[in-house]
Order: structure tokens, then C-alpha cells, then sequence
């Protein structure tokens, strides 16, 4: 049963959809039954404004996913997203207590400090060789003991910017949330980068055998240490966005992210083991990962069972397509 | 080379384990107001024991070349668990400690069963469990609260003859029982050679996914030992995120330090339970010389960012490029 | 082939009619062999012949699909490489199955541990080790090393100790000698014929000629998955064994090189005392633009090690190297390919240091000309495709299709696509890394044919080949490594077989080229 699903991935969808990664097309249909479930539970589900709505809680899982797919197609993954994202936050909003150059310069001020990050989880993991579960395990410690010193161990005061704000709630096109167009904006330029530059080749290059790469004469170490750093900036902006959209920072804002941006990219169809794996897939995984909290929220389910069924569901997907090739 | 040059080339991350750890709690016990007391001595252990407990259940996997990041996950687990089944009359008391081992021990397997026999990466799946275990702690302490037998907590987190902390007799009770066995069978070897060289292993016909699944299967026992105790220390249980998340983080700080490679089959958990030892040492020194408890967070995250980077040193010794890649 | 079944007359072992089929290809067809007990036999194929496939039967690590095997008459069956071993059959992988981490006693042991209250005996198992160490004629190595710290040769000794520690009655050597030097094959000889005179039985396998011919009592030869010919060792001249063994008349494949006067080329690569740790002493030679130079010499005299030094690979060497007659530092392969130094390496292992199997052919073929076909770090799809084209045509490489992975090629196919991919940068230098190995006959001709057009073009080609036919036929010069320097450089009509395996084993033959 399993390995005919494995095999013939949904024979009854049009070619088009065939011809996707089985992942990919699993997930998307996985988003069908959510949102078929979803409207028999309530019939609000499938208003545009529910789904609107949807997509712009999405967004900020999205650009979170899109740093973490570009280190998990190198085969890495990075574990410091949860304070990444808050550094980016907080830092965006202490920014912002500056005066009228400190509000200019809010969210590039929280990015860069991502990116600090992403450029030490980089230079461990391509310089020094540390396993990237573990150097980005260490450097989650420190921002977060950098950050539990800094705000003295209460929530910081600081508020967002309208700038932020207005990036995460406001509409530039009408009916078209920002948060929604940004995502967008990220999305169309890491499937450029993936696809059609040195960068992206190569990165796939290392994710499926980093000794040919290198010895092809690729600065693998450069393209690994650019990607932890672009993981590191997009986290970081994630959570400029996220401090705009609840109107300033918190200490926990990037903990609930960690596990779903992995679920996302993983679920969309790339490979943990890196190498394979496009960014439709990790769109998909993104909505996948959104509709399933989302149902979980709207049928008022406890936070325990919620993290339970979260857990569950997203290893029986695992199960079904994201195992490791049998050894023997 | 004679043969105890070799015994300290086998033991020599243990012993820089145990190095660190003496040098540490000298200076700790140096600075302390009430200077080298059995009190001081009982603290110390009793929030130590913890964090061995908790580093011994993540060495077993680590040898295997695994990584559980669901280890503190179970040990909050079996605290909640064990606020409410621990308790009562002697009995209900020995019931209660078996139930919360046994769901230890079905945690590991759980574990097991979907890394080995579901082929799914260790890191995503003890992430994807760790949630699951989680969900259930809070379904069964939403608040903290509950108790536990207070003559049993008592007894195990007190002195033995005023003097020998009963928690350290119990660790090494626990190392006695299960690791020195596990350590010195066909299977624990078997695991060693597994995560040294799976393919070598193959080879050779050991039982690989055997040695991988009790490995596993030891880890959660051992997680939910850890979990009792918290219980038996603060009395109550509480599912608190943060502390499983910090207990995942320490236990692999502490494995590094205790000369347990991360790569897999080499160290031992008596190694890693100095390193915890050591680790817990290290943070508490701030108390000592009056810092802010503020900065401990940043300290215990400076201390594994070094730790960790140490082992990079083997790098600069490299003269072939491509052994950067495995 | 078969003997009289009767069981006092039964030999040691035999098997017959047997038959393996991996998929639609078949490894293994009707084969059959007996071992008779204190003989060393000898098993010659070529690559593909069938012979991995009967030592992995006879192992116990594959089951065959058809026929029979008989140990003293009796007819068995493994299910695994413990059952083959508690028979009385052991083979000695390559050093692929030690332990790292763990010590020489415990690898040595490590299938069968002595216990004691359930426990591993450490004191037992030592002894054990011991024992078998001693019988392997490795007493020097102490049984608490850690396998990791042990130079290549010691491991394969210890695989060895750790086959006799079953007590075998028959023995398999797979390429046993392939990573050891001269002094160590000698030492492994001089036990493999204690072992026989023990009433042992060995299975030699090996592609080294003059090895078996020195060993073995007698031989057979495989081809095509079936035992073609069994005879005493020295009954058949080397010439009529690789007619058996290719199965038709051998005939000399190379194409014509142009006579050229060895040192009247313009230097390309010019070596100067070049060395690394202990494994390269001192070696200088020099590189002219469109010569082919051999680098022989048993496997693992630091040949590897060399290509690897000059594409920048290797760390903390000595000695200078220069391009074009311009001093270059080679701190990684990025260095090396630049449009200035222009260095290409073949790498030996095309599955890992060659390709990624997974991606596409497209994306195989242009990955280390990037930068040639794109701009600001954008490829030019149209500019990738042209350069793609032009190599596809250029070594008539056969693929369904260019966005398939290159996992679905034949081997032959994706090694023109390792070759092809650095034909794409144009370089000068082109190293490689015994190309050939694992490949068949006909894309080995092609490749041939394609290196003595590069060199006709002015390519400057360094060649690594563990063929001696291959270099005696493609080179223009051969060096002869041995224990990490130059032994003898040898050109012309000096280029024979027999003092390329002279030279290799470091004696002197008489009539062999000049010393260097």
C-alpha cells in the first residue's frame, strides 16, 4: 500500500501534475484534503478573506523556509533559527528607539545581526568543520544569552516601526497583503538563484557530493558559508516581520519557527540528506505546514494536542516520502 | 608502548572530562561562602545528577552516530508522569517508578523504530518526537503542579551516613547497571562499530539495527531515570519547553566535553557525565563569584560554542584536502 | 570439471552449475570450481568476468539463483558471510571492513567474541588476537592499537589475522596486495605459503600477472560469468591466459604515437623536488606540450598523491612546480583550473570525486566551466547548451536524454562525461587518475584515441594507469614510482612489460631504462 502510494503518486491527477516530484504533488494534495476538511468543519474555511488570510500568516513561515531550504539543500541544516528570527526582531525594534535614523535603518539593522549569525554558523560549518546541527545549536545559545542580557530578561519595550508594520499588514496592492507580496518577491528570486546561477547549481552540486564539487574546482566553502549567511538574514527579516505584524518584539517569537520551517522544506520534497529539491515544493510544504495549524487552531484544540498531532502528522508524512534510500 | 600509555589513549577525553571537572569545582568550592561542605557537596551533585543522567542518554545514541534532540523532550515527559504515579504507599510508589521507566523506555523505542526501521534522519525525527512527547507532558501537567512521594524524594536526593550525596550513588548505580554492561556486550560494541563505520560493520555481520534500537531503547530509560529525579527534587512536575529544550542543548554540550565524538563509535557516558558535571560546574561559578544570574545563559552558550569549536583543531592537521569531506 | 562424487574422494570444496542474475544482467552463468585443500588457486577475469560475484557466493554474502556448492561432499547453503565463516570459508575484504575506532583485537574478534558471564573477555580475546596476529606474521602490531592509526598495509595484515581467527579451511583473497608496497606484498607471500603448507586451501584473486604467476599452483580463468579454462600455474604463457581471458586474439588496440625525441618539447609542467609528509620524496620531472607521460608503479607508491599535490589538493608540500615555466602556488582545484595555471584532473573515483550521480547530465557536464558560460554569476542557458553540444559530439557520448540523471548511463558513458566535463574548459594540463579502470573494451579505445588527439593538439597529459599495457601504448615516457619518489624513467623500446613490473618492484632487470 505504502509503496504504491510511493510509486504511482496520485495516477488520477492530470499529466501536468504527474510529472511534479511525487513529493510535491503528495503535498499539494495533502493541501486539498486540508482545506475539503477544513470546510466541512466550518464553512467559513473557504472564504477568500480566511484564505487571504492563510496565505499572510504563511508568508512568514515562507521567508523563514526559504533560508532554511537553501542550507538544507547543501545538506547542513541550521538549528538557530528560533533566536535568528528573534534577533532579527528585537534588534529591529531596539533600532527603532534611536530617533528617525534608528527607524530608517530598523529592519537592515536587524537583518545584519541575522546575518552575524548566519556568518558564524557559516565559518563553523564550512571553515571549521563543526557538524552544522551542532555549531548552530551553540550560536542559537549564545544570541539568546546575548539576548536574555540585553532585555534584562523581561520582554523587550521596544516597538516596531511603521515601516515594519506596514510591510507585514499593510496592502501596496489592493487585496494583496505586503507580507504575501514579499514572500513572493523572495520566493521568485531564491527559484532564480536555485535555478539559474552559479550559486544555485553549485549548492546543489555540494548538497549531492561536496568532494566532486570541490574537486570541479568549486570555493565550496565560500558557497557554504554565503548560504548559512543568506539563512541567517532571512530568518532575521522573518522576524522584522513578525515584531511588525504583532507590533514589537518577544523572546519567544522564533521558537514555534523551528520545527515548521524544517517540516515545510522537508515536506515540500528536499531531501534532508541535500541535493534535491525545488522551491515549488517548499511553497507547497509552507501552506501545508500554515492549513495544519491553522485546522488545529479553528477546532480550539489545546496546545498539547496541537503538538502532538503536529508531531505525529508530520512523521507519518515523513514516512510516506521523506525516507532515506534502504541500504541493503 | 607500554600498556598504560594505551589505557590513557583510550580514556583521554574522559579524563579531560574529569581534568576540567575537578579544576572547576576546586575553584567553585574555593569561592563558596560555606567553603567544602557535605551541603555544598549534596547541591552540587543533586543538580548535577541531572544533567548526567540526561548526557548518558544522549551518549548511547551519539556512539551509534545519531543524535536524539528529543532527550529533554522525555525527561520533562517522565517528570509530569511521574507527579502523578509516583505517590502513595510503597507499592503504588514501585509501580509508579516502573511505569516511568517503562515510558522511557517506549519513548526511545519510538525513536528507534522511526530512525532504523523508518529510515527517516535522526534529527527530524527526534525534532517530530520531541513535539509529540512534549504535547503529552502538557497534556498531563497543563500547570505545574502535582507531588511525589516525599520519603522516596527524600531519601534520593539526600546523604547517605550525613556525608555522601544519595543522588551520586544512585548515578553510579545507574552507570553500574547499565552502562557497564551495555559497554562491554556483543551489542554495545556492535554499536560502536556502527556508528565508527556502518558499512565495516555490515561487512563484518554485526547486527547493526539491533545495536542501534537498544541504543535508543537505553537512551529513553535512561532519560526517564533523569525525569524521576527532577521530580524527586523539585517535588512537583512541569512542562516546561524551556527547560527541555535547554536539557537537549546541555546534554550535547556535555557529551562533546566528555570526549564523546559526535561523528560516532568513540567516548564513553562516563565520560559525558564528568563533561555534565563539568558543565553544570562551569555555570554555577558565576554564582560564586556574585555575578548576575543573567549572564548565565550567555555563559553556558560561550562554553558549548567553545567546546564544540575545539574539536575543530584537528583540522589544522589535515594535509589532504579531501578528508575535509569524510 | 567435476570429479568423482563419492565422499572419500570429495574434494575440499566444489561447486557447479551455478548461476547469479542481478536484474537482467548476468554475473554469473553455469560456473563451476573445485579447491583442493593446501593449494593456492588463482582466479583471472576481467573486470566484469564474474569474479567478485563467485567470491560473494562462496562468502555467504549473496545467495546464487541456481546450481550447488559441496563442502567434503556434503551440500551447502550461507545465508550470511558468519554462516560461510562457521563453515570453514573466510574471505579478506579490502580493508573495507575494519573497525576504525575500535582496537586490532576487537576487529579481530568482532564476529565471534569470547564471553564471560555474558560479557566480552577482554583477557580471552587478546590472547585470540594475539594467536592470529602471529599466524598473519604481524607479531609487531599490538592488539590494543586503535585500526585507525594503523598505515594501510598493517589493516590489510590485520584483515588477514582477523579471516584466520575463524580457523578457515579455505581462505579468499580478494585484491589482497592492491594497497600494499613491494616489502609488504613479500611479507603477505611469504605467510600466504605458510598458510598453504598448512594444509589450507587459498583463493587468489588478483589482476596483478606476475603475482600469480609467483603463488599459485594452479588457475582459472573467468569470462563472462563463466569458468572458461583450468590449468596448472606455468603451463600457459601470459600472452595465451589473456586470450582466455578477452576470448579472442589479443591484439595491440593503441593508437600510432608520432616519434618524438623525449626532451625536445616545450615544458608545460615542470616539477621540482616535489614532496608531501613521507609519502612523496623528492620528485622532479618535466611535462612537454603534447606528450602523454606515464606515471606506473605498484598501486598506492604515491602516484595518487602526486596528481592530487599538482591540482592543489594537498597541503604543506615541498618543492616548487612550474606552469609554463612560471612559478605557481596550488592552494586548492579552484587555483588550479583558473585560465592562467589551466590544470584539469580526472579523478580515480568518478562516483564520488567525478560526478553527482543524482543531477542531471547537463548539469554534471557544465558544472566546473561555470564560469565560462555565465555572466555575473548567471548562466547563459544558450552559451551552456552550444559547449555542451560540442563535447556530446566530441566524445560521442550516449545519453537519452541531456536532463536525466547521470546515474542512468552506462559506466563507460559516464566516464566520458568526467572526461568530457573538463574538456569544456580547454586546459592545458590534463592529469588522470587510472581513467580506465571499470571500464569495457570499447569506450577504453575511444578514450585512448581522444588522449592521443589531445596530446596531438598540444595538450600536456600526465597519466596515471595501473595497466601496464595501457601506459606501454598511450605514453610517450613512463615514470615508475616507487615509495613515494621516481625509480627509473623509461622511454622508447625501453617501455616493456617486464621492466615496467621491475622497476615497480624496485630490481634490477638488466636491461631496463635508465635509472633516475
Amino acid at each position: 500500500m505504502k509503496d504504491a502510494t510511493r510509486e504511482q503518486p496520485g495516477a488520477w491527477l492530470p499529466k501536468f501534475v504527474r510529472r511534479l516530484d511525487p513529493a510535491i504533488s503528495t503535498a499539494f494534495a495533502c493541501i486539498i484534503v486540508l482545506l475539503i476538511l477544513g470546510s466541512l468543519y466550518s464553512a467559513s474555511f473557504l472564504s477568500p478573506e480566511y484564505l487571504l488570510q492563510q496565505l499572510k500568516v504563511a508568508s512568514f513561515l515562507g521567508v523563514i523556509s526559504t533560508g532554511m531550504m537553501m542550507v538544507i539543500l547543501l545538506g547542513q541544516i541550521d538549528l538557530s533559527i528560533p533566536w535568528s528570527v528573534a534577533v532579527g526582531g528585537m534588534m529591529a525594534c531596539a533600532a527603532a528607539a534611536f530617533g528617525p535614523v534608528g527607524e530608517t535603518l530598523a529592519i537592515p539593522f536587524g537583518v545584519a545581526c541575522g546575518m552575524v549569525i548566519g556568518f558564524a554558523n557559516g565559518i563553523g560549518v564550512a571553515y571549521l568543520r563543526i557538524p552544522s546541527m551542532i555549531i548552530t545549536l551553540a550560536t542559537n545559545a549564545v544570541a539568546q544569552g546575548l539576548m536574555v542580557v540585553y532585555t534584562g530578561g523581561f520582554s523587550p519595550q521596544d516597538s516596531a516601526t511603521i515601516t515594519m508594520r506596514y510591510l507585514a499588514t499593510g496592502f501596496l496592492i489592493p487585496g494583496v497583503p505586503n507580507a504575501v507580496l514579499i514572500w513572493a518577491i523572495v520566493g521568485a528570486v531564491a527559484t532564480f538563484v536555485l535555478t539559474r546561477t552559479t550559486f544555485g547549481r553549485s549548492v546543489y552540486g555540494i548538497g549531492n557530493q561536496e568532494r566532486a564539487a570541490y574537486l570541479s574546482g568549486i570555493n565550496t566553502r565560500r558557497i557554504v558559508l554565503i548560504a548559512f549567511v543568506s539563512c541567517g538574514a532571512l530568518s532575521a527579516f522573518g522576524g522584522t516581520l513578525l515584531a511588525g505584524y504583532a507590533s514589537k518584539a518577544a523572546q519567544s517569537m522564533g521558537d514555534s519557527y523551528l520545527l515548521p520551517s524544517i517540516a515545510a522544506v522537508v515536506l515540500g520534497g528536499t531531501s534532508i540528506l541535500g541535493g534535491r529539491g525545488s522551491y515549488l515544493g517548499t511553497i507547497a510544504g509552507v501552506i501545508l505546514i500554515t492549513l495544519l495549524q491553522s485546522i488545529l487552531s479553528v477546532m480550539q484544540m489545546p496546545e498539547a494536542g496541537r503538538q502532538i498531532t503536529y508531531g505525529l502528522v508530520i512523521i507519518v508524512m515523513l514516512l510516506l516520502y521523506g525516507r532515506g534510500p534502504a541500504n541493503r | 608502548m607500554s600498556e598504560w600509555r594505551f589505557w590513557l589513549n583510550e580514556q583521554r577525553g574522559m579524563l579531560m572530562a574529569v581534568g576540567i571537572f575537578f579544576v572547576m569545582f576546586a575553584i567553585y568550592v574555593s569561592n563558596h561562602p560555606a567553603g567544602l561542605t557535605a551541603n555544598v557537596v549534596q547541591t552540587a551533585s543533586n543538580k548535577g545528577v541531572l544533567l548526567a543522567f540526561v548526557a548518558m542518554a544522549q551518549t548511547l545514541v551519539v556512539i551509534t552516530a545519531g543524535i536524539d534532540l528529543s532527550v529533554g523532550m522525555i525527561f520533562i515527559l517522565t517528570n509530569a508522569l511521574a507527579s502523578w504515579l509516583v505517590i502513595g504507599s510503597p507499592l503504588e510508589t514501585g509501580f509508579g517508578v516502573a511505569a516511568v521507566l517503562a515510558t522511557g523506555l517506549a519513548c526511545g523505542a519510538l525513536n528507534g523504530l522511526i530512525v532504523i526501521y523508518g529510515r527517516l534522519q535522526p534529527i527530524v525525527a527526534t525534532i517530530a518526537t520531541g513535539a509529540v512527547f512534549f504535547g503529552i507532558a502538557l497534556l498531563l501537567r497543563p500547570f505545574p503542579g502535582g507531588s511525589v512521594n516525599e520519603d522516596l524524594a527524600d531519601m534520593m536526593t539526600g546523604k547517605i551516613f550525613g556525608v555522601v550525596p544519595s543522588s551520586l550513588v544512585a548515578l553510579v548505580a545507574v552507570i553500574l547497571v547499565v552502562w557497564v554492561p551495555f559497554s562491554r556486550s556483543v551489542i554495545g560494541r556492535a554499536a560502536y562499530a556502527t556508528g565508527s563505520s556502518e558499512i565495516a560493520a555490515y561487512m563484518s555481520s554485526l547486527p547493526i539495527r539491533r545495536a542501534k534500537f537498544t541504543a535508543y531503547l537505553l537512551s529513553g530509560l535512561l532519560a526517564a531515570t533523569g525525569g524521576l529525579f527532577l521530580t524527586f527534587f523539585t517535588y512537583t512536575g512541569e512542562a516546561a519547553l524551556a527547560s527541555g529544550n535547554a536539557y537537549t542543548l546541555f546534554s550535547i554540550a556535555s557529551v562533546v566535553l566528555g570526549g564523546v565524538s559526535l561523528f560516532g563509535g568513540r567516548g564513553t557516558a562516563i565520560g559525558a557525565v564528568f563533561g555534565a558535571l563539568a558543565f553544570r560546574t562551569i555555570g554555577d561559578l558565576l554564582f560564586v563569584f556574585d555575578l548576575d544570574p543573567l549572564w548565565q545563559p550567555l555563559f553556558q552558550g560561550v562554553v558549548l560554542l567553545v567546546a564544540v569549536s575545539l574539536s575543530a583543531f584537528g583540522l589544522f592537521r589535515v594535509r589532504n584536502r579531501l578528508e575535509w569531506f569524510g | 570439471m567435476i570429479t568423482s562424487a563419492t565422499s572419500a574422494a570429495a574434494p575440499l570444496f566444489q561447486m557447479d552449475g551455478v548461476s547469479k542474475h542481478y536484474g537482467g544482467v548476468r554475473a554469473l552463468e553455469n560456473a563451476a570450481l573445485t579447491v583442493e585443500p593446501g593449494r593456492i588457486h588463482s582466479i583471472l577475469g576481467e573486470n566484469g568476468a564474474g569474479k567478485s560475484t563467485l567470491i560473494k557466493i562462496m562468502a555467504g554474502v549473496v545467495a546464487p539463483d541456481d546450481g550447488r556448492m559441496l563442502m567434503d561432499g556434503r551440500e551447502v547453503t550461507f545465508r550470511s558471510p558468519a554462516e560461510a565463516s562457521a563453515a570453514g570459508i573466510t574471505c579478506v575484504f579490502q580493508e573495507l571492513s575494519l573497525i576504525p575506532d575500535l582496537s586490532v583485537a576487537d576487529n579481530i574478534c568482532i564476529a565471534r567474541p569470547p564471553r564471560r558471564f555474558g560479557l566480552i573477555d577482554r583477557q580471552a580475546q587478546r590472547a585470540i588476537a594475539e594467536e592470529a596476529l602471529a599466524r598473519a606474521g604481524a607479531n609487531d602490531i599490538h592488539p590494543r592499537m586503535l585500526v585507525k592509526n594503523l598505515p594501510l598495509s598493517r589493516r590489510q595484515l590485520v584483515e588477514i589475522a582477523k579471516a584466520l581467527a575463524w580457523k578457515p579451511r579455505i581462505l579468499i583473497l580478494d585484491e589482497a596486495t592492491s594497497a600494499l608496497t613491494a616489502a609488504d606484498v613479500a611479507n603477505v607471500f611469504s605467510v600466504l605459503m605458510r598458510l598453504r603448507s598448512e594444509g589450507l586451501a587459498l583463493l587468489y584473486i588478483s589482476h596483478r600477472m606476475h603475482e600469480i604467476a609467483e603463488l599459485s599452483d594452479e588457475c582459472t580463468v573467468f569470462r563472462n560469468g563463466h569458468n572458461v579454462m583450468s590449468f596448472a600455474a606455468g603451463t600457459r604463457s601470459n600472452g595465451e591466459i589473456v586470450e582466455m581471458m578477452i576470448g579472442r586474439e589479443y591484439s595491440n588496440a593503441f593508437p600510432p604515437k608520432p616519434e618524438r625525441a623525449a626532451g625536445t618539447a616545450t615544458p608545460a609542467l615542470t616539477c621540482r623536488k616535489l614532496g608531501w609528509l613521507d609519502r612523496l620524496r623528492d620528485i622532479s620531472f618535466t611535462l612537454g606540450k603534447g606528450e602523454v607521460l606515464g606515471l606506473g608503479g605498484l598501486d598506492g607508491q604515491g602516484q595518487r598523491e602526486l596528481l592530487l599535490a599538482l591540482f592543489g589538493v594537498l597541503r604543506g608540500t615541498t618543492g616548487s612546480v612550474l606552469v609554463d615555466g612560471k612559478a605557481v602556488t596550488l592552494t586548492s582545484p579552484a587555483a588550479a583550473i583558473s585560465e592562467q595555471i589551466g590544470i584539469a584532473l580526472i579523478p580515480e573515483d568518478r562516483k564520488t570525486e567525478g560526478l553527482m550521480l543524482p543531477m542531471t547530465v547537463q548539469e554534471n557536464l557544465s558544472f566546473s566551466a561555470l564560469d565560462q558560460v555565465s555572466r555575473g554569476g548567471v548562466i547563459n542557458r544558450k552559451d551552456e547548451a552550444r559547449l555542451i553540444d560540442e563535447m556530446i559530439q566530441l566524445l560521442s557520448i550516449k545519453t537519452a536524454g541531456l536532463d536525466l540523471p547521470v546515474a542512468a548511463l552506462s559506466g563507460g558513458n559516464q566516464q566520458k562525461v568526467v572526461i568530457a566535463k573538463w574538456l569544456m574548459r580547454k586546459p592545458k594540463i590534463i592529469l588522470l587518475n587510472d581513467p580506465t579502470r571499470g571500464i569495457d573494451v570499447a569506450t577504453k579505445h575511444e578514450i585512448y584515441l581522444l588522449l592521443r588527439r589531445l596530446a596531438d593538439s598540444g595538450t600536456a597529459i600526465l597519466f596515471y594507469s595501473t595497466d601496464y599495457d595501457e601506459l606501454i601504448g598511450c605514453c610517450n615516457r613512463v615514470l615508475v614510482l616507487y615509495d613515494g619518489s621516481v625509480a627509473r624513467e623509461l622511454k622508447g623500446s625501453a617501455m616493456t612489460e617486464r621492466a615496467l613490473i621491475a622497476s615497480a618492484l624496485n630490481v634490477e632487470d638488466g636491461h631496463a631504462g635508465t635509472p633516475a
